[in-house]
């Protein structure tokens, strides 16, 4: 299974990072929605925290395919390493609290 | 399908959160069952992989795009709950890494694709496929419970703009069925695809849930 692991993680870093470049830049259903019936204002200048990589660009990467496919990839591993890290240490919790195994 | 900040009024924030945050936490409780150390690297990469797979918005009709949303592929592999937890996990990352899906928008977006997506997903599945390891009525419960899934998250979230008071039903709704219905599309293939694939190199890893 650890084999399979890493295959399916190399397989999401080479989607993130090769595959997400064609990604279209059509809004999506709801966006295309809001567009239509007139919503879509209601999101502008909204946003209520700054985040890091805003809108899947690497900051400070000029090439802009490059920038959206190391954004891909840094969240794809940020992504992996928080599902890891949130259960290992619920394991651990759990296995202090309720003794299993 | 993320709802951005401003989509929501307050009713609606307070509302979404109420809802998806108690099924969260039943989430956790009820992962503690199969949280061991084979099912955390699934997980992981599960998560991984959706992260990755939402990025890759594919072009359906009109000018307009659609993608995975990857809840029920993550239902059927590992079951419901693990998927709760799953897309949660994928959608607080979007949220506070990327912006994508606003920050008062969070309870909604967990409930629509991180709550009703898998178990949408997951009953159709085991309604179809039953105790079945017949390959093509895996497949073909696969493609439905996966169409299913985007719709009924759509479903859900037109719902909490529409309560919000932002636009009304018999406008939004039939415009949002309209194109998920064909994003749908998208989502079965991709993940009917996905678990064909498993059902060759890793046929315990589809068929393990059919028995419980």
């Amino acid at each position: 299974m650890k084999k399979g692991v890493f295959l399916a993680l190399l397989v999401s870093l080479a989607i993130a990072a090769f595959l997400s470049p064609f990604a279209s830049t059509s809004p999506d259903g709801l966006e295309r929605v809001a567009e239509d019936k007139g919503f879509i204002h209601l999101s502008e200048g909204k946003q209520v925290v700054k985040s890091p990589m805003p809108d899947y660009v690497m900051p400070g990467v000029k090439n802009e395919t490059t920038a959206g496919s190391l954004a891909g990839v840094a969240g794809t591993l940020i992504t992996f390493a928080v599902m890891y890290g949130v259960g290992k240490i619920y394991i651990r919790k759990s296995r202090r609290v309720g003794g299993r195994q | 399908m993320h709802i951005p900040d401003g989509f929501l009024d307050t009713k609606m924030i307070a509302a979404s959160l109420a809802a998806s945050a108690p099924l969260v936490g039943v989430a956790v409780a009820r992962t503690k069952k199969v949280f061991d150390d084979r099912q955390i690297p699934k997980m992981s990469v599960m998560a991984a992989f959706i992260f990755a797979a939402q990025m890759v918005n594919f072009p359906i009709a009109g000018g307009t795009s659609g993608h995975l949303l990857g809840a029920a592929l993550a239902a059927i592999l590992l079951g419901p709950w693990s998927a709760v937890l799953i897309m949660t996990t994928v959608l607080i990352i979007q949220c506070l890494v990327f912006l994508d899906g606003g920050l008062t928008a969070l309870g909604g977006n967990i409930l629509l694709m991180g709550i009703v997506a898998p178990w949408v997903g997951w009953w159709v599945y085991r309604l179809l496929a039953g105790k079945s390891t017949d390959r093509t009525r895996v497949l073909g419960a696969t493609f439905l419970a996966s169409w299913c899934s985007t719709i009924a998250a759509s479903v859900v979230g037109t719902l909490l703009i529409v309560f919000s008071g932002y636009v009304t039903i018999n406008i939004a709704l039939p415009a949002m069925l309209g194109w998920h219905v064909l994003i749908g599309i998208g989502e079965g293939l991709i993940t009917s695809v996905v678990v064909a694939y498993l059902t060759q190199v890793k046929s315990e890893l589809v068929f393990q849930n059919q028995k419980a």
